[in-house]
């Protein structure tokens, strides 16, 4: 059985449309991701118990439980809690919160290799709390999470697959729906893993390269 | 209320179809990680081997496993596969597909491992003459081995998770068991939350062991502060 390029050019622009919808995703289910994490890698060192516990809480159950579950529940609790959002939206909270336990996890990593001494020298300066997360740690922690990010990033990208399964039409959705309609599943499927790879692959490469520059 | 006999009933039907649910998804898990710490050790040795070809084998395994994503590769295996003339059980493709994502992390994993071992060692080893399969069992191997164990258990609780997967092939594990429910039940954020937690028992007592092991074989470093 061979490839029927004239048939894999005319799905082409159906297979791109889901690409944009799944780019879309991945790119504000990673600026939710980002920010959450980040707050809640500050919250897991509050001093009050029940701030940091509650955070360890979400950490563990998030990183315990597979996405797609997760996105079920999202998508069914949401609207019986009053709030209707359209699928796309669900999909990025969904990815945002999964990806945002992860990332807690790599910031915390980063903030803890922060030597002790610029913690004692930022309290023995008399900065107050906000000031030394700004000015001290942050920026410190912050610059060797670059290539740390950029795998969740892949990782993200290659998780968007299971939002088909809560309706919102991305890449995989729209290589399922032609297949579904013209019955053959051979040039959707292969569009669709090399249209994957022309995406993961160099960025896989671009971060590497910038890991590379940074570590030299 | 709480203990009419409908409700008792519904309650055993639940937990039943969970239970034979969970039982699916733990024996693909067993199955794919044994496939998987095959593959991961024999990619791995690939990479560091002295041949050129082997390691360009190897490395474009890893960066082609790591770029497609598990449910891709796995309709693929399901859709695709028999148009070519093979056909597998869903059994079969879950365990190979997953077997095979997860071994382009894993070997990644054990390379690093292995490369961890220092160089006073390998040397030491060429010193003693020691043959390539004798050195990589008594002294390499042991070595590396507390360094991979931790990837390799986070590695396992994300298999575990990602099991949940295929029950979009048809397989009949936890995440499909669940979704059976919904359509004889309906009860749609219940029957999810069920099994969201399900998922959870399974795979906590496996990341506390992982971070429990993690923490004593990393006790030195702290102490030396």
């Amino acid at each position: 059985m061979n490839l029927d390029y004239a048939f894999a050019w005319s799905i082409f622009p159906d297979l791109l449309r889901g690409l944009l919808v799944t780019m879309q995703v991945v790119i504000l289910g990673f600026v939710l991701a980002v920010l959450l994490g980040l707050v809640l890698a500050i919250a897991q060192r509050s001093s009050l118990r029940l701030v940091s516990g509650a955070c360890k809480a979400y950490l563990s159950f998030f990183r315990n439980t597979p996405l797609m579950v997760q996105l079920y529940v999202l998508f069914f609790a949401l609207p019986s809690a009053g709030i209707t959002l359209p699928a796309v939206s669900t999909g990025v909270i969904g990815l945002g919160l999964y990806y945002s336990a992860y990332i807690a996890e790599a910031y915390r990593g980063a903030i803890d290799g922060i030597p002790k001494g610029q913690w004692e020298a930022a309290r023995a300066l008399d900065f107050d709390t906000a000031t030394t997360w700004q000015r001290i740690i942050l920026p410190q922690a912050l610059k060797p999470m670059l290539p740390v990010l950029g795998n969740y990033l892949i990782g993200m990208f290659k998780e968007t697959p299971l939002l088909a399964v809560i309706t919102i039409p991305e890449l995989f959705q729209a290589a399922k729906q032609v297949a579904g309609m013209t019955y053959r599943y051979n040039e959707p499927y292969t569009l669709m893993a090399l249209m994957f790879l022309m995406i993961s692959v160099p960025t896989s490469l671009l971060f590497k390269y910038l890991e590379k520059r940074t570590h030299v | 209320m709480l203990f009419d006999a409908a409700f008792y009933d519904t309650a055993t039907f639940i937990a039943r179809q969970l239970a034979h649910g969970a039982l699916v998804t733990l024996e693909i898990t067993v199955l794919a990680e044994v496939l998987v710490l095959a593959l991961s050790f024999t990619i791995a040795l690939m990479r560091l081997s002295p041949w050129r070809v082997l390691r360009w084998v190897a490395g474009i395994y890893i960066e082609v496993l790591r770029g497609i994503s598990a449910l891709v590769l796995l309709f693929y295996l399901f859709f695709i596969l028999p148009l070519f003339g093979i056909s597998l059980s869903p059994m079969t493709t879950g365990v190979i597909g997953l077997g095979l994502t997860f071994s382009a992390y894993g070997a990644e994993i054990v390379r690093s491992a292995l490369v961890n071992v220092s160089q006073g060692q390998r040397d030491a080893l060429r010193a003693l003459d020691f043959g390539p399969v004798t050195a990589f069992r008594r002294i390499i191997f042991p070595q590396a081995l507390p360094f991979m164990l931790p990837p390799l258990g986070n590695q396992l609780v994300e298999l575990l998770k990602t099991t949940s997967l295929v029950s979009l092939i048809t397989l009949s594990d936890l995440t499909f068991s669940g979704s059976q429910l919904i359509t004889t039940l309906g009860q749609q954020t219940l029957i999810w939350s069920i099994v969201l937690v399900c998922y959870f028992v399974m795979a906590w007592p496996l990341s506390w062991l992982v971070r429990r092991y993690e923490q004593h074989s990393t006790a030195w470093r702290r102490a030396q502060e």
